[in-house]
């Protein structure tokens, strides 16, 4: 029976309804993607000062950049990674480095940023000028390929642009491809910026690029929508229509989602739910080692006991390696002991050291005859894989007369006790974009002294090796200097190289195109949903 | 009445104030850099030097002190680093989400542990009496993360009854136009009727959760109180009067013993809000809870200071309503300005 008030309730109903199954309908499931994630973006904008990890993620996604690393296939299979050496053009359809190698000339393609404008070098140089101005890490990722001032960029002709390098460096390239010097709509910023010459505050809540997806809506800790920029011409049109992000803290929920099929690809999980999973069968779990990327044991050698290399040594000795790869990371790793005497021209490698109680005892006795005791940190942000391999630690020096209190603390600590360098020893997982061991050391072991030489690690030898790998051009020169301060390290031993994990996403069967990015966050343009 | 709420307002500003320093202080005493934080991998010293200007965290504490309250009294709770957004935006956004979860939490444990505990007291010794026993211990003594995982496993994951826990409302549905944050008002303000069926269906576990978490406590209060007024003159007066022992029950003794029962409510309440943060974790609920605790562990300033301030103005007029509750209640208790 219709009476007036239920035909009046279903025409005021009505909109509402046909609204929710239409939105449902215009964009099917088989073309929508549902990643589960720990935590998401807290910026748009990944150039901008404090942008957290996953921020990388929408740079990779809704901008471009001139250059990109090209897929390569996964040795075990499951997808695609990268290499190195392996670049193409994005937003550039080709490129002329100068015969006095000091230049490099781009021929954009036509490509439209989501506002329908065209992109042209001007947009190009606003963004790379604006990457190594802005200050923070975007400043210093630029400048870690030497690209330090903005003179370098120069804008010939509205689809001509070239960069002059500072100097030869084989890391200027490579770092044209990551996430950081990607390309801005300048007019649409520099129009809502209020003042602000790099737009920050409008860039930090809008995307105005030319990516393959669009930010459809962004709730900050809850999640993100990704639609399709249908005019994206700078590589295959991706064959998802949305991607839709859901931030989602505990793990155990994550992995539930997965496992009932609801969400398509999960990122972050615990390594011992991979290895569940993978050994369920019923899900995909692709793993990549992760390239440049090693949990070391770092041993301060300006400070407190390991300032004897003895000690050092000794501790190289006593490590666990087998079983902390089996406890910590579920086999989910790769193991750094028993390398051979002459290091390979490659990062991370084992060193020589393998688990030998004997040899660090005899050490210790040498060094430190009544034996001693100090303390080991990490960071509680880390505990599903640190806290159990401390554990090992602390129990195998034990063994060798070495006594150690496990100190855990959180994030926001953990960087300012890890600046202070005076801590005996830290377990710390460093992993840099850039897959060069001279690019590794850099960072963690030169005199350079930066935040993540933790170690506190001096020494003129290894600075002059580590500079000459980083600037030669000669192949041959590079090889050798790599070699000798790879095995340099290996004997000193500032850090003890103990694993290197593999980066692991799980997804569902239907779900193809994996690519493995230098950043770690997922790549959309290349997946697909059968 | 409005002078005496007036007045009683007035005496809590002292508290207000008090929290104001107190939680500014705390904070710049925990451990932890934010800025270094905030600098992320391969940041130089210089960059960490530029944020920490740039946060204001460089300037001496009563200047950083004197520009928050300056910026309090606008109404600005500062910024939050963690969400990229003005902390007045975050937690306008997340309480409704953790309100609507915790008040339905308590009104499944309400329904649950009063006429419980009334019972109980009623039949004293009884098997009634050992259940509700039985209840409040394992209620309070399961954790609510365990409790939460255990009730994904077996009616998510095993069953397939439940949604995937993915938050408030099922990811290929869009929310309504925002009038209240509840999504279980907005659905129906909508007219949007699956939508609002989706909303319930995310909700009853993690509110089934909280509820068995907070039984106990209700359930042995209402039980201890109603024991006490059943014990006394009048409700004795009453039966030998020849009243109905339904009538004695719940219109006599019922409404005295009211009195302890509502304060353990207020009490419950002001606690599940802010201590959900788990039940928020296991169910991707986006409340205020996990935001304040993602905050603390990022040294994050501002949302702190903003989920304590909010917190502590939520339990003052908790409070209030609480103490004019008691009027009605009970007419003997009245407010004294």
């Amino acid at each position: 029976m219709i009476t007036r008030r239920t035909a009046l309730a279903a025409g005021l109903a009505a909109p509402f309804i046909a609204r929710s199954t239409a939105n449902a309908q215009s964009v099917g499931r088989n073309e929508t993607l549902l990643l589960v994630q720990e935590y998401g973006p807290n910026s748009l904008d990944m150039q901008g000062i404090g942008s957290s990890q996953p921020v990388n993620g929408v740079a990779l996604n809704c901008y471009d950049r001139l250059l990109r690393f090209k897929p390569v296939p996964i040795p075990s299979g499951g997808g695609n990674t990268i290499a190195m050496t392996e670049i193409e053009g994005e937003l550039a359809e080709s490129w002329q480095v100068a015969s006095d190698g000091m230049s490099c000339t781009f021929k954009l393609r036509n490509a439209t940023f989501h506002s329908g404008r065209p992109v042209t070098a001007r947009d190009v140089k606003w963004s790379l000028d604006r990457a190594v101005s802005i200050g923070g890490f975007a400043t210093t990722q630029m400048n870690a390929g030497s690209l330090e001032k903005a003179e370098q960029f120069v804008a010939l002709d509205d689809k001509t642009f070239r960069v002059d390098f500072i100097r030869k460096d084989k890391l200027t390239m490579p770092n044209l491809a990551v996430t950081i010097p990607f390309v801005f709509d300048s007019e649409l910023a520099i129009a809502n910026s209020g003042g602000d010459p790099w737009a920050k505050e409008w860039l930090k809540n809008n995307v105005a690029g030319s990516g393959a997806f669009k930010v459809e809506s962004w709730k900050p800790g809850v999640e993100t929508i990704y639609t399709r920029h249908d005019a994206w011409t700078s590589g295959k049109l991706p064959t998802l229509r949305r991607v839709i992000a859901r931030d989602i803290a505990s793990p155990s929920t994550r992995r539930a989602l997965i496992e009932r099929g609801d969400a398509d690809i999960s990122y972050g999980l615990p390594p011992k739910d991979f290895k569940d999973l993978l050994d369920a069968g019923k899900i995909n779990v692709v793993g990549v080692p992760i390239p440049n990327g090693v949990w070391g044991l770092y041993l301060n050698t300006a400070t407190g006991p390991f300032t004897d290399v003895r000690l050092r040594q000794a501790a190289a000795w006593a490590m666990p390696y087998e079983k902390m790869l089996q406890a910590s990371l579920f086999g989910r790793g790769i193991d750094m002991s028993g390398g051979p005497a002459t290091p390979k021209v490659a990062w991370p490698q084992p060193y020589p050291y393998k688990t030998d109680v004997a040899k660090a005892k005899a050490l210790v006795d040498a060094a430190a005859p009544g034996g001693l005791s100090t303390t080991l940190l990490f960071d509680a942000g880390n505990a599903t894989v640190a806290e159990p391999m401390a554990v090992l630690i602390k129990e195998a020096m034990a063994g060798i007369g070495i006594n150690i209190e496990i100190s855990k603390v959180p994030g926001a600590n953990f960087r300012g006790e890890i600046s202070k360098k005076t801590n005996p020893m830290v377990l710390n997982r460093f992993a840099g974009w850039l897959d060069y061991p001279d690019y590794y050391l850099f960072w963690t072991m030169h005199g350079n002294n930066s935040i993540f030489n933790i170690a506190s690690y001096q020494n003129p030898a290894l600075d002059k090796l580590v500079d000459e790998a980083r600037f030669t051009s000669d192949k041959a020169v590079y090889e050798r200097s790599v070699v000798d301060f790879v095995s340099l390290v290996s004997r000193e031993v500032p850090m003890i190289p103990l694993a290197q994990p593999t980066h692991d996403v799980a997804m569902q069967k239907n779900i193809g195109g994996y690519q493995f990015q230098p950043c770690r966050e997922p790549d959309f343009r290349y997946l697909t949903k059968a | 009445m409005l002078r005496l709420i007036g007045a009683r307002l007035l005496t809590t500003i002292p508290s207000i104030i008090g929290v104001i320093i107190v939680t500014f202080l705390l904070t710049r005493v925990l451990p932890g850099d934010t800025a270094a934080y905030f600098a992320g991998p391969t940041a130089s010293p210089k960059a960490i030097a530029e944020i920490r200007s740039k946060l204001g965290l460089d300037q001496p504490l009563p200047q950083q002190f004197a520009s928050y309250v300056a910026a309090l009294v606008k109404g600005d709770l500062g910024q939050s680093l963690t969400t990229g957004q003005p902390v007045t935006r975050d937690i306008a956004a997340r309480l409704p989400a953790s309100a609507e979860l915790t008040l339905c939490g308590l009104l499944l444990a309400m329904s649950v542990a009063l006429p419980l505990g009334v019972l109980a007291a009623v039949r004293q010794g009884s098997w009634i009496d050992h259940l509700c026993r039985i209840i409040a211990t394992a209620g309070v003594s399961l954790p609510v993360f365990f409790t939460g995982l255990l009730l994904v496993f077996v009616f998510y994951f095993i069953l397939g009854w439940s949604p995937a826990p993915l938050g408030r409302l099922d990811v290929f549905l869009s929310e309504p136009p925002r009038v209240t944050g509840f999504l279980l008002i907005d659905t129906l303000l909508a007219g949007d009727f699956p939508a609002f069926r989706a909303a319930i269906a995310q909700l009853i576990l993690p509110a089934v959760t909280l509820g068995i978490f907070s039984l106990a406590p209700i359930t042995r209060m209402t039980r201890a109180s109603m024991l006490a007024v059943l014990g006394a003159d009048f409700v004795r007066t009453a039966r030998a009067s020849g009243l109905s022992s339904g009538k004695v029950i719940g219109v006599y003794a019922f409404r005295n013993a009211m009195l302890p029962v509502v304060t353990t409510l207020g009490m419950v309440f002001s606690f599940l809000l802010g201590a959900n943060v788990l039940v928020e974790k296991v169910f991707a609920w986006p409340g205020i809870g996990s935001y304040a605790v993602e905050a603390l562990i990022a040294s994050d300033y501002a949302p702190i200071q903003g989920f304590v301030l909010t917190m502590a103005v939520m339990y003052v007029m908790l409070n209030l309503l609480i103490d004019l509750l008691y009027g009605f209640i009970d007419p003997r208790v009245r407010l004294e300005g």
